[in-house]
This record gives structure tokens, sequence and C-alpha cells, in this order.
């Protein structure tokens, strides 16, 4: 039975559930609504509850593990002698679904019984005619351990299968059955409902963790993976990054690190002191009407997608910075340089600066201002020598969760800053970063089996630690600031 | 007596009228600082509107095509003899060929113009344009007398021709361009002046499918559009129910408890992981573990859905805490249960600020690249993928990844195609953050 038929029969029976187990509550209070405990449609939803939920969650888990299960017991299932080393293995294996999914198709086709399918055997001709006769297309004359392997998973996946409606079904019409039992007028279904919802409710706040979980766990095991290939000191501390798909790469990430930092700063240079700016303007000094046409037009910065800023920099900002500065300064010829990058960056870090630092300096009490103001200085004595010390911590929040902002940066560096992997203080040369070799290593051909694609997960996971302990800190920062003048 | 008489500390004039010199001096400075302000804010406008402007003056060509405007006649018998040679499309291109003679001779330049030239100047995928149609038109057995039938194409001139004509390309760099002459670029400056070759309004940016890096003219949006359309269906499927869910639950349920912090401080960590992050995780869990597909609309919108999920949920614990303690004060009071006051009362109240939160997820959702490209959001994709929800497992592109993939090509006719996917895409995110707005306005309450 194909999934979406189980999915059909579990949501009708649900709805089944829901109005038989109302009507059967109604009747046993003889049809009166006053002697029930709980409204007729509490013990309609718990039946719908019972019903559909365990029997989802069932089918959901089955269908997640089956494949991790299934392709362990076939691997397993290759002799050694036919798969020497992993390459054949992965090959082998390739090949094999590749047979099994060709021969579910026959069989769904009607052109192959089960029992043909599972007696099918390498003997006795060439099984690739045969099998391009079923309508399955497979490179290489298979052999016959991966037609075994193919057939013992046909064999699994159908008794999986089989296992699975089995369970699902028994699931379903125990719950169906259980609630429709309950539905009596003295049960309290009001409660019961509640409680189902709360657990559901509960569920889904988990989705946070379990991404947390999902992320971390996604890149700590490719990275332990990378370091038992390359050494952990030679990347850490290694200046040279030279990927070669040969192997005998040298994969440091100095050059990386330091390209990613030179690129924040730049943009930090740039997007802090107009942000702030801004900012002090906005909150201090611009009237409501300056104020409700200015404000927005800059957080409109902020909604723009990074790829538009990449374009930006690519065709406009490089080409400009290239021949009105670089060139002629002889610093370089490249477009895509540091200083490209950075600026760009820059701008796109503007509103980010300058809204939550006006949230910051907002906060600030006016009782301070007038404190100032009645001492006789002047409005911009008060905000340099006031308003700016009391939001101090805040803005320190706010940069820092902009620098976190710019190191993780992806689009913009990946169209302004270049490929080549170089430490110089050149801001007009082209300089790489940790997230470009993300993409540039993660795209294309993968090979799981080589440092120079895990390698990538390992940036990754620098990357996170150091994005996660920016903003931890900058959130930190943030809310001692925040319980100062509450 | 003497009190009244003590010097005075400052050496001020003594006059209120006129200023001394350390409060001009204060007073300029309070002048400068307020410059400056207004500059930072005259700074970030101004690169907002170069910003835009850049991209527009880039784009705004894509939306414009050079064509050829040809009357075609085919008969069933050309029809059926091209579908039966070996090289289909190049027999339409001979046809083509045959009526380009007519529409030169037409137009009064049949003399001083080759027709064989001519077809120089158009297109690579006019053949294949012309055959559609025929396939389409094509009647068995072939009716007598086979009368033929025509129609009107918009064949679209070789993207260099194009450019020349949108001041991309110029006599100077065709000299060294080989795939464009100077005497190719005069001609096409004869026939657009014959009327033959004409700037027109070009539809296909918008529905045709990515083309091949020769043929920049042919390259349009459509498989993008679709792809970018689908996740988003995804993400508001998932992240709407699942967000407001979480958030129902930690404003109004949680117990104050380590978990329950835990959770939070998760939360507000997710919202600020690089997006780049969620691409590895992509990668790793739904296509090495999972085994979805690559380029499937479907791990892409998983991978947004995530990604925007503390967007989500953080927007909707805001708006849920704005609804005043109060009206829960009354439905408790009536005898509502905790979870009634909560969707009967609260959430109703809560939900036009939900509303604006999600539209502005969706849009950031709807401009992400990076972790797209790590789930091979970036291959070649010409097919469109089927009606969900088969199609969510079909290959397909997503706008901002199109953009990206345009970069990457060499003839720069792409980046023009690229600034104008840019235009496409900041079209659909001023409309979702427009209609945010306006929500907010309309039904937005000051308790």
């Amino acid at each position: 039975m194909p999934t979406h038929w189980l999915l059909a029969i579990i949501l009708v029976l649900a709805a089944a559930g829901y109005a038989a187990a109302r009507a059967r509550a109604l009747a046993t209070a003889g049809g009166s609504m006053r002697r029930m405990h709980s409204l007729p449609r509490a013990y309609g939803m718990t039946a719908l509850i019972w019903t559909a939920v365990p029997a989802l969650l069932i089918l959901g888990a089955w269908i997640l593990i089956q494949p991790v299960v299934l392709e362990a017991r076939v691997a397993g299932s290759i002799p050694e002698a036919a798969a020497s080393s992993e390459g054949q293995r992965s090959l082998i294996m390739a090949d094999v679904r590749r047979i099994a999914t060709g021969l579910q198709l026959a069989v769904q086709g009607g052109g192959l019984g089960w029992d043909e399918a599972l007696a099918l055997t390498a003997d006795g001709g060439s099984l690739r005619t045969r099998l391009a006769d079923l309508g399955i297309a497979v490179g290489e004359e298979p052999g016959p351990a991966a037609l075994d392997a193919a057939q013992v998973w046909v064999q699994i996946e159908r008794v999986g299968h089989l296992a699975m409606t089995g369970v699902v079904l028994a699931a379903t019409a125990a719950g169906f059955a259980l609630s429709l039992i309950r539905a009596r007028a003295d049960v309290n279904a009001r409660a019961s409902v509640e409680r189902g919802i709360l657990v559901l409710l509960m569920g889904t706040a988990l989705v946070a963790i379990l991404t947390t979980v999902g992320i971390v766990m996604s890149m700590v095991f490719e990275t332990v993976d990378f370091f038992s290939r390359y050494s952990w000191t030679e990347f850490f501390f290694s200046t040279d990054w030279n990927p070669r798909f040969q192997g005998g790469s040298d994969l440091g990430m100095l050059p990386l690190l330091w390209g990613t930092l030179y690129i924040s700063l730049i943009a930090l240079i740039v997007a802090v002191p107009i942000g702030l700016f801004a900012a002090i303007y906005l909150s201090e000094y611009a009237g409501p009407k300056v104020r409700a046409v200015a404000k927005p037009l800059i957080e409109v910065l902020a909604g723009i997608p990074t790829i538009v800023y990449g374009l930006f920099a690519l065709i406009t900002v490089g080409p400009f910075m290239r021949d009105v500065f670089a060139q002629p300064m002889g610093l370089g010829n490249s477009s895509a340089s540091v200083m490209t990058a950075g600026l760009v960056m820059g701008i796109m870090l503007i509103p980010f600066v300058s809204s939550l630092s006006d949230d910051i300096i907002t906060a600030v009490p006016q009782a301070l201002r007038d404190a100032s103001y009645g001492l006789g200085s002047t409005q911009s004595e008060t905000v340099r020598q006031v308003v700016l010390p009391a939001a101090l911590p805040g803005i320190v929040g706010a940069i820092l969760l902009a620098a976190s902002r710019a190191i993780g940066e992806t689009m913009i560096v990946v169209l302004g800053a270049g490929a080549a992997a170089r430490m110089s203080v050149n801001p007009f040369e082209a300089m790489t970063t940790v997230t470009v070799k993300i993409v540039s290593q993660l795209t294309g051909d993968t090979d799981f089996n080589s440092p120079e694609t895990l390698v990538a997960f390992a940036l990754g996971l620098t990357l996170f630690v150091i994005t996660l302990a920016l903003n931890v800190l900058a959130l930190y920062i943030v809310r001692r600031y925040r319980e100062q003048y509450e | 007596m003497s009190d009244a008489s003590a010097p005075r500390s400052t050496g001020a004039s003594g006059s209120l009228m006129v200023l001394d010199a350390r409060t001009k001096k204060r007073h300029a400075a309070e002048r400068r600082f307020r410059y400056y302000g207004m500059g930072a804010v005259g700074l970030g406008v101004l690169l907002l509107v170069m910003l835009l402007v850049s991209i527009l003056s880039n784009g705004l060509g894509a939306f414009r095509q050079t064509v050829f405007e040809l009357e075609i006649t085919l008969t069933q018998a050309q029809i059926t003899e091209a579908e039966e040679a070996l090289l289909k499309t190049s027999v339409y291109r001979g046809i083509i060929e045959e009526n380009m003679r007519e529409a030169l001779d037409a137009a009064g330049v049949g003399d001083e113009v080759e027709t064989a030239r001519a077809m120089e100047l158009l297109g690579g995928d006019a053949g294949s344009t012309l055959r559609q149609w025929a396939v389409s038109q094509r009647v068995t057995p072939v009716p007598q007398p086979d009368e033929g039938v025509t129609r009107t194409f918009d064949f679209l001139a070789d993207g260099r021709i194009d450019g020349y004509f949108k001041g991309r390309v110029t006599m100077e760099t065709a000299e060294l361009d080989s795939r464009v002459s100077p005497e190719e670029l005069q001609l096409a400056d004869t026939l657009r002046e014959a009327g033959v070759l004409r700037i027109e309004l070009n539809p296909g940016f918008l529905t045709m499918p990515d083309a091949s890096e020769n043929q920049p003219e042919a390259a349009g949006l459509g498989v993008a559009i679709v792809g970018s359309l689908y996740m988003m269906l995804i993400v508001l499927c998932l992240a709407l129910p699942i967000g407001v869910c979480a958030s129902i639950y930690l404003e109004e349920f949680a117990p104050k408890n380590w978990f329950t912090d835990l959770i939070e401080v998760n939360i507000s960590n997710l919202a600020a992981v690089p997006s780049i992050v969620y691409g590895i995780l992509g990668l790793a869990i739904f296509i090495n573990f999972m085994g979805l597909p690559l380029s499937a609309p479907i791990v892409g919108g998983l991978v947004l859905t995530l990604m925007t999920l503390p967007t989500i949920i953080i927007s909707t614990r805001a708006a849920l805490k704005s609804v005043p303690p109060s009206i829960r004060s009354a439905a408790l009071g009536v005898g509502a249960s905790n979870m009634q006051t909560v969707f009967h009362h609260v959430l109703p109240l809560a939900a036009p600020g939900i509303l604006t939160g999600t539209i502005i997820g969706l849009a950031q959702a709807l401009g992400e690249t990076a972790p797209l490209l790590l789930i091979g959001m970036v291959a070649f994709v010409q097919d469109y993928p089927d009606a969900p929800p088969e199609g969510l497992f079909d290959p397909a592109s997503a706008l901002p990844v199109q953009v990206y993939n345009w970069t990457q090509r060499a003839d720069p006719a792409f980046f023009e195609r690229a600034s104008g996917a840019i235009i496409v895409l900041l079209v659909f995110l001023a409309i979702m953050n427009v209609t945010a707005v306006l929500l907010r306005r309309r039904f937005e309450r000051r308790w």
C-alpha cells in the first residue's frame, strides 16, 4: 500500500473517530449536553488526537529510520571478496540501489512478479540486457554480488513496508477503539484534550533544540573524520591553503581567517560611524517628520538580500575601486578585493548598527539628559558626555552582533572578495574568507571521503563557534545593560 | 555688601547679549555634531539610492530584447519532412532562412543584404522555437490541398547583437570578439532601419528556463520563479504552524525552569547563526543522512524553514506578549480553560502581528542564497518541475541562486540578466514587505 494511501486512511479514521466519539458521548448522556462533563467537541477531539497522532508519529519515525537500517543491512550482506576497498563498496552500493529501484519499478509496472524478481540470477546470459528488457538501465554488467544485495534490498524494503503498514494501521485502529470506549459523558474530555495539545505544543518548541543539535552533530562528526585524516595543528596554525584534488593538499585555516577578519574590520570601520551617527541624529535631533521618512529608508537596506549587495560589489564597486584607486596607486589590478567586499558589507551593516543603537539610545532615561541640560551643557555635549557613556555597553553589544554578522556573511564575499587565499595587508588585493571556501569546497562534485571536502565542515564548525561566542557575549552585555535602567 | 563684588571666576565679558569665545566654540561644535549626524543619515540614504540605481540601470535591459519579426509560413509537407530529418532544428532554420529572404525583400533591403549573413544575427534557439510551434500544428495525415499555416514570430537575435543595441557591445569590442564582427553590427544597423530587427518587451525573461552559456538571449527565470515559489510554500506550511505553536507554548504555558531557559537561549542564538551553517546542516542531514535528492525544492524548503523559524517565533512571541493580561483574566473569569483562553481570545488578537512577522520571515527566506548553494541548487536546470507534491522532489533553481549562477558565466550579457533577476526578486520582496506594513497599519491595536 503506498504511503499516501496510508496517510489518507489515518486521516479518514481520525475524522470518523471525531464524529463517532462525539455521538457516543452525547448518547451516553441521553442526548443532553447539560449532563456531559465537557463540550461534545472535546470528546471528538480526544478521539481525533488519539487516532491520528500516534500513528503519524510511528509512520514518520519509520520512514526516517528504515533507510538507515536498510543501508546498513545491505552493505553488510555484500561479501568481503566482492568489495575489497571502501571505494569499490560504494560503487557496488550505487549499482545495488539502481537495480533495486529498477526491480521495484518492474514489479509495479507488472512486467515481473515478486518471486521472479527474487529468483533472478546472474548466470544464464547477460543480466544487463535482461534488466534492460525490464526497463532497468545499468551502466555495466552488474556482478552477482550486486544482484544478490539488490534482492536483499528489495526483500527488506518489501517486508519493512508491509510491517510498517501493519503497525501503523494497528496503532490507528487501537487509538480509534480506545478513544471510543473512553467517550462517555462522565469523562473529563476537556482535560485530556488539553493535555494532548500541550504535549504537541511542547514538541514544536523542541524543534529549536533539535535544530541546534542537528547543526552541531552534522558538523562535529565530519570534523572528527577530517581530523583523523588531517592533522589539526596544520589546520589551525598553517599559513598555506592549497587544496589539491589528487591529495597532498595544504589546508591551513589562517589565511582564510585573516581575510575574514580583515574584511569584517573594514566593514565595521564603514558601518559603525555612519550607523552610530545616524542613530544619534534620528533619536536626538530629527523631528518626527524626518524620522518617519529617514528611518524606514535606512532600514530598507536591511531588507535587501545579500546577493544584491554581492552583485553590487561585483559589477559596480569592484571595477570602480580598481579603476579609481588600485590601478592609479599601483596597488593591484583585481576588481575583487578586500576593500570592495569590506565597503559593501559595511553598507549592509549600517541599518543593523543604527537600529540597534537607536533602541539603546532611546532607552537611556530622559532624567539623565534633563540633568545635563540643567547644568547648561549643549545638546551635543549631553550626547557625547552623558548619553553615549550611559549607552556604551549596549552599543558595544550592537557592534559585536554586527561583527558576528560580518564574519558569517557569505554572498558578498563570494562575489566581491575573490578566491585567492593570501595573507597580505594591501586592502586592494583579492583575498578569501572562511565562508567562501566552505562554498567552494562543498559545491560541485563532493566526495565525502577526501579531506578537501571534509575541511569545509571543520571550517563551518570554526565559524559556528566564533559567531556563537560573539553572539552570547553580545546578548550578555545587552541584557546586563538593560537591567541597569529598568 | 562685600559679597556682591566678589570677582567672577570665568573670563566672560559680562554681557549676556555678546557671546564670548568659549560659547561660540561650543556652539560651533554643536553645529558640527549636528551636521555629522545629518551627513550619516544622508549617506545612508544616498548609498541606498546608489545601490538601486546601479541595479536598475544594469538590469532594466533584461526586460527588453532585440528580436527579428518574421512571418513564417509552414506547410504540412515541410513539417513532415523536417520531423523525419536527423537534425530537425537545422531544417527548421532552413525554413526560417527562406522566410527571412522574403522579409528582407519586403523591407526593401533584399538586394543589399545577403540572407545567409542576416541569418548569422539570429539567436541559437530560433530553430527549436519554430519546431515547438510546428509540432503543435502538425496534422496527420497530411490534408489535401496542403495550405499551410502562418504565424508571425519574434525570434530572439543573437546576444551580441542585442548587446550592441543596448550599448554593451561596440565596434571596438567587436574587433576583438570571435563571435561577432563589426560588419555584422553594421548589418544589424541596416536591418534595424529596415524594420526587420526591433527592440521589444521580453516576457520570455520571466517564463523561459535557463539557457546555456552561449545563449544569453534565451535565458529566463521561469524555473527559478517556480522553484522559489515551491520553497516559499513549504516554508509557509511548516514554519508558520510550528513557529506559532512553539511561541504559544513558550509564552503562555512553559514553566520557568532551566529547560525553558535553554530553549529560549537556543532560539535567540539560532537567529544569529550564519545562514551558510544551515546549508551545511541541510547537506549533512537532509541529503547525506536522509537521502533526499540534490537541487530539490523540498530540501531548500526544509533548510529555509529551520532558518526562518527563529524569526517567526520571536515576532509571534512579541505579538502574544502585546495582548494585555486583562483579556486573559476576563476569559479565565468566565470559566474558560487556559487552552480556550489562548486559542479563542489571545491568538485571534495576536494574529495580525503574527502574520506580519511571518511575511517578513518569508521575505528573508526568499532572498537567502548561501544555504541553497550547498544543497546543490546551483545545478543547471532547464526542465520545469512537476506540480506538487511530486514536483517538490524534482530539481529546480531559485531566484537568488539563479542570480549567482549567472554571475559565474563568462559572457557579460549574463550580468544584465543577473541584474534583471534581482529586479524581479526586489519586486517580490517589496510586495511582501508592503503587504506586511499595510497589515500592521490596518489591524494594529494599541491597548
